[in-house]
């Protein structure tokens, strides 16, 4: 029986403590996980994120125990995340259609539903870029090699860089050139990081790596419909009373502050859609 | 507009094709060297090729965002010279497939070169032929069917490729979408009836795969 009593090397016993350690790891952690009470799951358009990322913090401090879960995402997705029966309680979309495609299946609470926020599509280059561009018509010129925008098939602010590349008449000339992103913070990084030499997005996206980008034009209105954030609570939901909350928050002053912070316009039309 | 569904069939098969194919050699040779040759960084060049086949594919594309994206280590000085980037390209899916198919090349021939008996190299050597010919007329032959097996499997691994691909190659309709990138887009966007065919097709083909590698013996991974 001597191997009984053979001593493991310190250095071993450390060793394998400390593997062991690490593999149960998550279950000590797993404690701190379950101390909220209620919690609350947004699905908001990529392009909120900041934005609501602040309104957030402010709702969790107002209402202690509820714990929010953001989930961003191009609005199309999230969509079709919220139709393949998604736990969502919120959504928020960057788009009037994806809302009103929900509503027309009966999946949202209709009268929770409003209009907070509008925003404008931009042109933009890396601040550091070599290229002149002063209008969309110099999208055309040689340099330019790629252009990024939103995949329109799932991304609001690709569908609205289609219909004002359409609207200049450049939309087949550019097919070639363009690159589709799944949303449009990743049109922005693939800009900042000059992957490709240009890109479309919202005005209030440039306000969030401003060293990086910069804007070359600002979209007419008339050349896109107008872009439009509404808000729902989903149909469904255990949650409706943290997600009106979180609605009247969004759309009270407070809320339009902090949009207005990111670069968002409030939506003045009325309260109601 | 190209065909939604026959165009990610045919680039997936060019992507996983060339891929394959620079797999093939590059795989060998390092598998070679593994195998044969003690050398100082062996151990750490067996860990940095293998490193793609346990590493999430988004973090293998993200080294290869870092290392060949337009401002990357390499990409910069590639671009600055030539203005051309392999970003959004289909060289990208041919890059990102090669990488993680690389391993399991590496692995599967390494094994069966191991595996060849030291008395028959150890004779081709006495009898006065060169590691250049002992590699290829001794050693080659004796792995032959370890070596399919490492190329099956390669191909199969480029053909299902997504995370990297879809770092570095983008998801261009018509240019750089492949199936796995397409069945993505399809089941995002809820288009279930396109999407069908390829994954269909995609099981089937591996499935097939799987059985070669079984029906020849050669089940060394």
């Amino acid at each position: 029986m001597r191997w009984f009593y053979k001593p493991i090397p310190i250095f071993r016993r450390i060793f394998s403590l400390s593997l062991l350690l690490f593999f149960l790891s998550p279950f000590a952690l797993g404690g701190s996980y379950a101390e909220a009470t209620e919690s609350l799951t947004v699905s908001a358009a990529m392009s909120l994120k900041d934005a609501f990322e602040d309104i957030g913090e402010v709702f969790e401090m107002k209402h202690r125990g509820v714990m929010i879960y953001f989930n961003f995402a191009g609005s199309g997705t999230l969509e079709r995340q919220i139709e393949a029966g998604a736990p969502v309680d919120v959504f928020a979309s960057a788009s009037i259609r994806y809302m009103s495609e929900l509503e027309g299946k009966g999946l949202i609470k209709e009268d929770s539903r409003r209009n907070f926020a509008t925003n404008s599509i931009t042109l933009i280059v890396a601040s550091n870029s070599g290229i002149h561009l002063g209008s969309f018509q110099d999208l055309l010129k040689d340099e330019v090699k790629r252009v990024a925008i939103g995949n329109p098939g799932t991304v609001p602010a690709g569908r609205y860089a289609e219909e004002v590349l359409k609207y200049f008449k450049l939309w087949n000339k550019l097919k070639d050139r363009l690159v589709f992103a799944e949303n449009v913070r990743q049109v922005l990084d693939y800009v900042a990081r000059g992957e490709v030499d240009a890109g479309m997005v919202y005005a209030s996206d440039v306000r969030i790596r401003p060293e990086e980008v910069k804007v070359v034009v600002t979209a007419p209105d008339e050349s896109h419909k107008p872009v439009v954030y509404p808000v729902a609570v989903v149909k469904g939901t255990k949650n409706e009373v943290p997600a009106r909350k979180f609605i009247a928050l969004v759309i009270s002053d407070y809320g339009k502050d902090i949009l207005k912070k990111y670069g968002f316009e409030p939506f003045l039309r009325g309260d109601k859609r | 507009m190209s065909n939604p569904v026959f165009f990610p069939l045919r680039l997936s098969f060019q992507v996983a094709s060339v891929a394959t194919l620079l797999v093939m050699l590059v795989g060998g040779l390092i598998a070679y060297l593994l195998a044969r040759k003690n050398f100082k960084g062996r151990t750490l060049l067996d860990i940095l090729i293998t490193l793609p086949l346990v590493l999430p594919s988004t973090v293998t594309g993200y080294y290869l965002i870092i290392l060949f994206g337009r401002n990357g280590f390499v990409g910069s000085f590639v671009y600055d010279w030539t203005g051309w980037s392999i970003m959004f390209t289909w060289y990208a899916a041919v890059l990102a497939s090669f990488v993680v198919a690389l391993p399991l090349m590496i692995k599967t021939t390494r094994a069966a070169i191991e595996s060849v008996d030291e008395n028959l190299i150890n004779a081709s050597y006495s009898l006065g032929h060169s590691e250049l010919e002992t590699a290829v007329k001794v050693i080659l032959p004796l792995s032959k069917k370890g070596m399919l097996a490492g190329v099956v499997l390669s191909f199969a691994r480029a053909l299902g490729e997504f995370g990297a691909t879809l770092m570095i190659a983008g998801n261009i309709p018509g240019r750089t979408d492949t199936m796995p990138l397409a069945i993505y887009s399809l089941a995002n966007s809820g288009e279930w009836s396109s999407a069908n065919f390829m994954v269909l097709f995609l099981t089937l083909i591996s499935g097939f795969f799987l059985y070669i590698t079984n029906r020849y013996g050669m089940r060394t991974v």
